[in-house]
């Protein structure tokens, strides 16, 4: 099938290289710079806090989101944690999960509310969202990775692009199926269209856009053991470390751990999405 | 200056929006342009002038454009072609601005599925349109308490919409309207929805309002006798034109066309006409300066047992039977004192359908009074003749 040959790599390469690098480093130093500012200062934040202090805070929390179940089994599950020894990874991976969702917040909610009120726009993200989705993980780590180096500012980037997709599409939808009705009323007193988003829309889509948060958060956490390739601490890396070591209890324990904070992320973020339900 | 003013109001959906307008100036019917040229005639070149205070009901089966014609006076939906003068500017051709601004303070709207923010207790909801326009909170929640308890749901601010019953939720979304203080309500089928019993309440009530405020009117329904009930005037319509305008009266006895006739052909005649309509002069009328011996003359003229009594100003007084005048005359006993007083009386706007109980047990004709002046009296037979032939004795009635 090879009738012309498509230098692909070629060009990809040179666009990087030659100019993507040399025109916007700085730009993209910038970034760096303020990612690995915000995922330490969180690391070392979460570290801060004494472990016993912080089980505590999320078992309150959990309970008051939730419900008892769910504080008793974070109380189990920080315990857990603490017994196998894996603090520091979980922190450091929490906090590479909390940077991720809040950027990918802070774009994808905007994105998604300008879809919604733009046919035109909502016409071009959806592709570029089904792109970033379908496209395999690995190959965006490699443009990380050039652009900003190892460790976690790169883990942040790749995470940020594989799960800010729900966000701006359940932001999408939810203003979308605000009922028309509802619109109509507001329209008919005279709402400008800042209002109507303000004061009905966004208030209305705000459970939907919890379902999306929620999603978001859950890819950002499987990203881990991916992000964990290209330096990412956390415990990503010692799965990976297990991985390439045949040591199958060594993944079992960071596997286990990755498992205990996803459940506990769920289920707070779920029972957040039913506060918020009107 | 009509308060409202449509002229030759078109709406056409679709992509073929011009040649849809050229297909009804050349007068081709909807059918005809939806297959030419795929457009859809939602309204056709509709004309309507609606007077300050005027309750005006639009009555239309659904398709006939009835829906579409009303968001088209506040602009939900663009018109094609054709003006909407609201006290004089024409709102389709409005900045954003202005058009924001006329819909703020001149053009209040109740929707038939209330249309309530669910988000927002009823409070927030009623206070909406003046928060938008940024009216200070104390201030809103004031003039929001105030329209809650024109509506009677005092003591509901803190619940929210879906912990009403429909009925309560329409009082609310009527709230919602009255609370901006516009000189026009627009109102979407704003009753449909609810139950037979409470629409009924509503409608009272609606009608009460409007008395008190005197807002104008323009309300829509599928529902003929709630369109001959509530409006004063009536424009009925048909595939995106107003086939009809006019008083119920005008309406159920001379309708314009046989799509008009075979409507009204049900209608419960006893709800439309009114006691006014039906009612005669009296026989007999005697002033009580008359004495007994000149009201058994007349009697004896006009051949009846029974006569009216007025006083010399026309209020009415009772009711005087031949056998009680003949030993008023005997015993030289005052006329007033044998008079018979408590005979039925009532308005001359009330439906017929409220007078036929009365009409049965009553031993004599209804009073109809206005400001204590008695107008003239209904008996049985006029009441079963109204309902019969209408129009004719309203004739008779008159003359």
């Amino acid at each position: 099938m090879n009738y012309f040959t498509l230098p692909l790599e070629e060009w990809t390469n040179t666009f990087i290289n030659e100019w993507l690098l040399p025109v916007f480093g700085g730009f993209f130093n910038g970034i760096s710079i303020v990612l690995s500012w915000l995922v330490d200062g969180v690391t070392s934040t979460l570290l801060f806090i004494p472990p016993e202090l912080f089980a505590l805070l999320i078992a309150l929390l959990a309970w008051k989101l939730s419900g008892r179940n769910l504080a008793i089994f974070a109380l189990a599950g920080f315990l857990y944690i603490g017994a196998v020894d894996i603090w520091i990874e979980s922190m450091t991976t929490l906090s590479i999960v909390l940077v991720s969702t809040v950027v990918s917040i802070f774009i994808g909610v905007p994105i998604g509310i300008l879809s919604a009120m733009n046919g035109r726009v909502e016409q071009a993200v959806r592709p570029t969202l089904d792109f970033m989705q379908t496209l395999p993980v690995f190959i965006y780590l490699i443009p990380a990775v050039l652009l900003f180096g190892l460790g976690g500012v790169p883990a942040v980037i790749a995470t940020t692009i594989f799960a800010m997709p729900p966000a701006v599409r359940m932001t999408n939808l939810g203003i979308r199926q605000v009922p028309s009705d509802i619109i109509e009323a507001s329209q008919a007193f005279g709402s400008t269209s800042k209002q109507m988003l303000m004061k009905v829309q966004l208030p209305l889509a705000v459970p939907t856009i919890m379902a999306g948060v929620n999603q978001t958060i859950m890819l950002a956490l499987s990203m881990a053991v991916v992000a964990s390739m290209i330096g990412a601490p956390g415990l990503g890396s010692i799965v990976l470390s297990g991985i390439s070591n045949v040591n199958v209890g060594q993944g079992l324990v960071g596997g286990l751990g990755i498992v205990v904070l996803a459940i506990i992320l769920d289920r707070m973020t779920q029972g957040l999405t039913k506060k918020t339900a009107v | 200056m009509s308060k409202i003013q449509i002229n030759g109001l078109t709406k056409i959906f679709g992509q073929n929006e011009k040649a849809g307008i050229e297909q009804l100036r050349q007068g081709k019917s909807k059918d005809e342009i939806l297959r030419d040229t795929g457009a859809t005639v939602g309204v056709n070149q509709a004309s309507i002038e609606i007077e300050e205070g005027e309750f005006f009901v639009i009555m239309g089966l659904s398709g006939s454009g009835k829906s579409t014609l009303i968001r088209l006076v506040n602009r939900l939906i663009e018109p094609t072609s054709g003006e909407v003068m609201i006290d004089g500017s024409d709102i389709a051709k409005m900045s954003k601005q202005n058009l924001i601004e006329t819909r703020r303070k001149k053009l209040g709207m109740v929707f038939q599925n209330f249309g309530l923010f669910p988000h927002k207790n009823i409070l927030d909801n009623v206070a909406y349109g003046l928060e938008i326009q940024e009216v200070p909170l104390e201030e809103r929640q004031e003039k929001a308490r105030r329209s809650i308890v024109d509506v009677g749901l005092a003591g509901y601010e803190q619940s929210y919409p879906k912990e009403l019953s429909g009925g309560m939720q329409q009082r609310v979304g009527l709230a919602r309207a009255l609370a901006n203080d516009t000189d026009i309500l627009l109102m979407d089928e704003a009753f449909s929805a609810l139950d037979p019993l409470i629409r009924k309440d509503m409608q009272d009530e609606l009608l009460g309002l409007q008395n008190k405020l005197g807002k104008t009117i323009l309300f829509i329904t599928h529902d003929l006798d709630e369109a001959l009930k509530l409006g004063d005037r009536i424009a009925i319509m048909k595939d995106g034109e107003i086939v009809q305008t006019g008083t119920s009266e005008d309406i159920l006895a001379t309708p314009a066309n046989d799509y008009v006739s075979e409507f009204v052909k049900n209608v419960d005649r006893s709800k439309v006409l009114e006691a006014s309509q039906v009612m005669r002069k009296p026989e007999v009328l005697i002033s009580t300066k008359d004495g007994p011996r000149m009201a058994i003359r007349k009697m004896e003229e006009a051949g009846v047992s029974s006569i009216f009594v007025v006083d010399k100003e026309g209020r009415f007084q009772g009711v005087l039977t031949i056998d009680d005048a003949i030993q008023c005359q005997e015993k030289g006993a005052v006329l007033e004192n044998v008079l018979i007083t408590n005979i039925y009386q009532t308005a001359p706007d009330t439906p017929l359908a409220d007078l036929i109980g009365a009409a049965v047990d009553t031993k004599y004709p209804i009073a109809v009074v206005k400001e204590g002046m008695l107008l003239g009296i209904i008996s049985r037979v006029s009441i079963l003749s109204g309902l019969v032939l209408g129009k004719e004795q309203e004739e008779v009635s008159n003359t």
